[in-house]
């Protein structure tokens, strides 16, 4: 069985420092695996890099194919999506010319689009209720909402997630969890990428821990929260 | 003064106004989608100007020089790329463009209906601005706003020497479109006047229809609004760009067929009816369409009524009101800025 994502020996630069030296993961189809690691590890620099926001040197195959010379446009339009950090909502428009957006890339497939629609409304029935609204208006936990509805609606095949749970509070990030884990039954992929390593490695099949640009600890999620070595670096000051 | 003097003033303000709404609402789209401050808008319109009255005089219009050769360098540029689609890129920078040329080297010097006339004129302006984007701006698209302002200035003094070359530098006036007029409750309006301000509010309402209910127009706005949120729900800068700077060829040919008629324009003369459309943009804030209407009639009625008191200072009251309103945007925007790190500190 092929993976879904391969990424070998991956090196990002910004100028002449090193953000991302040499890292290489994989997932597989239906998966939900994460990148977990401290602030400034390179794990945002790793997901521009995958989605082609960034020049990347090594290999980035996608479903069988080198994902070199596709623009993120084109990694779009093969089901790869990313919900970034800042969200990158179009905070000026209505929460509903955002989801509309976000399947810009079938846009010639009309009848699709109420379909995915009434599918995003109704796993985010907050969404539904301010759907006039100005995304500029929502709360965090709205906007996270969303970020990851407008990238649901480009009918992922693999959604890159970075960092679901910054900034809100306990509540929602446990309601944001509760749906990625969903997704999984609906055939989505998804690439996590969390500082909360104790809330991601219980959602996830396989865990990477990124440390400065490099992946030290991986193996499967169950076995890194019971590993020592983890526990000491991340988990130790945490309660849960 | 009477009112009734003031009256004929702010018909007179209202109609010039209506030529600067059209290319105030070009400027802000070309800036909020791509954030370059499009300088040769201006040109364009008094090229259009120029290319009917050449037209209607039987000649060949001097832009068709102008079109081949901005359409040989985009073409240059695209098959120097790395492009792949070369069948794409000779459709759109070497066929199309080349589509309203060769009917003008048809046409030129028969009698035509004043509608084709337009039309092939029209048809002349839109390829222009997109060419200059795939030229001059689409290569640097990430530079700072800064470097795209210093480039638009370039090009427009590049483009103005070869409007030089190709228009000669006698000014030219086409025909009124309509001679027909109308008194409307002692005021007389001329049909002309009628048919810009009709032009500029059918303007207002296609664009306003256009980003409020189709996906096109909403995929710009959302390019404006936030380019990487764009990026990755598959909207592309690059055609984004593209559309932008072809709506602001169609406001300028628009523009310059309906402003031409009631004054001379000379191969050079559309930047200073650019710089103040340019005025009642940032007047309105350069981000907002009803702003940049509102701030175009203000431009239109302050212009005619200093014409009237001192046509010397018209246009120096004109460039002059930007500073009070620049000061006041900078003390309304500096009290806004104030607030955000006690956001940031809670």
């Amino acid at each position: 069985m092929t993976a879904l994502l391969q990424a070998d020996d991956v090196h990002v630069a910004y100028g002449r420092i090193e953000a991302v030296r040499g890292v290489s993961l994989s997932l597989q189809a239906g998966q939900i695996v994460t990148v977990i690691g401290p602030n400034g590890a390179g794990k945002t620099t790793l997901l521009a890099a995958l989605m082609g926001l960034l020049p990347a040197r090594g290999r980035i195959a996608y479903d069988g194919a080198d994902l070199a010379g596709l623009d993120v446009e084109a990694r779009v339009e093969r089901g790869l999506c990313l919900v970034p950090e800042r969200r990158e909502l179009f905070t000026e428009m209505s929460v509903a010319d955002n989801l509309v957006l976000g399947a810009y890339a079938h846009r010639r497939d009309r009848a699709g689009l109420r379909a995915r629609l009434d599918e995003v409304y109704g796993l985010f029935p907050r969404l539904a209720e301010r759907r006039g609204q100005s995304a500029g208006t929502l709360s965090g936990g709205e906007r996270q909402m969303l970020a990851l509805g407008r990238a649901l609606m480009g009918r992922p095949r693999l959604l890159l997630l970075d960092e679901p749970s910054l900034g809100l509070a306990p509540l929602i990030v446990r309601e944001i969890f509760r749906i990625i884990t969903g997704l999984r039954a609906t055939g989505v992929s998804i690439l996590l990428v969390e500082q909360n390593a104790r809330a991601a490695l219980e959602s996830a099949d396989y865990g990477y821990v990124l440390e400065t640009g490099q992946i030290g600890l991986h193996g499967p999620a169950g076995a890194l929260l019971g590993d020592p070595r983890l526990s000491a670096l991340y988990l130790g000051g945490e309660t849960g | 003064m009477t009112a009734e003097l003031a009256l004929l003033l702010a018909q007179d303000g209202v109609a010039n106004g209506a030529i600067y709404v059209l290319a105030a609402l070009g400027i802000v789209l070309v800036f909020l989608v791509t954030r370059v401050v499009f300088v040769p808008f201006g040109d364009l319109i008094a090229y259009a100007s120029l290319t009917l009255a050449a037209l209607q005089e039987g000649r060949r219009p001097g832009i068709v020089w102008l079109v081949l050769l901005l359409a040989g360098l985009a073409l240059l540029f695209e098959l120097a790329g790395r492009q792949r689609k070369w069948g794409r890129a000779l459709l759109a920078y070497g066929v199309l463009p080349c589509l309203p040329v060769a009917a003008a080297f048809l046409l030129a010097g028969r009698a035509l209906p004043p509608l084709v006339e337009m039309a092939l004129t029209i048809g002349l302006i839109l390829p222009i601005a997109p060419l200059l984007y795939r030229i001059a701006f689409r290569p640097i698209a990430d530079a700072s706003v800064l470097v795209l302002l210093i480039v638009a200035v370039v090009l427009h003094f590049a483009i103005s020497g070869i409007a030089l070359m190709v228009f000669g530098p006698e000014g030219a006036r086409p025909r009124l479109l309509t001679t027909a007029s109308f008194e409307i409750g002692g005021l007389f309006f001329p049909g002309q006047m009628l048919l810009m301000l009709a032009a500029s509010a059918l303007a207002t309402l296609l664009l306003a229809l256009f980003f409020g209910f189709t996906l096109s127009g909403k995929a710009l706005r959302a390019t404006a609004v936030n380019r990487v949120g764009a990026r990755l729900v598959g909207i592309r800068p690059g055609a984004a760009g593209a559309t932008a700077f072809l709506l602001a060829s169609a406001l300028a040919a628009a523009s310059g067929i309906l402003i031409g008629p009631v004054t001379t324009l000379f191969y050079d003369s559309g930047f200073v009816i650019g710089l103040k459309a340019f005025v009642g943009a940032i007047i309105g804030g350069l981000v907002s369409y009803p702003g940049a209407v509102l701030g175009a009639l203000f431009v239109g009625l302050l212009e005619s009524f200093t014409a009237f008191w001192n046509s010397a200072l018209k246009e120096v009251v004109v460039f002059a009101v930007l500073v009070p309103v620049l000061i006041l945007r900078s003390a309304l925007q500096r009290h806004g800025a104030e607030e955000e790190p006690e956001e940031d500190g809670l």
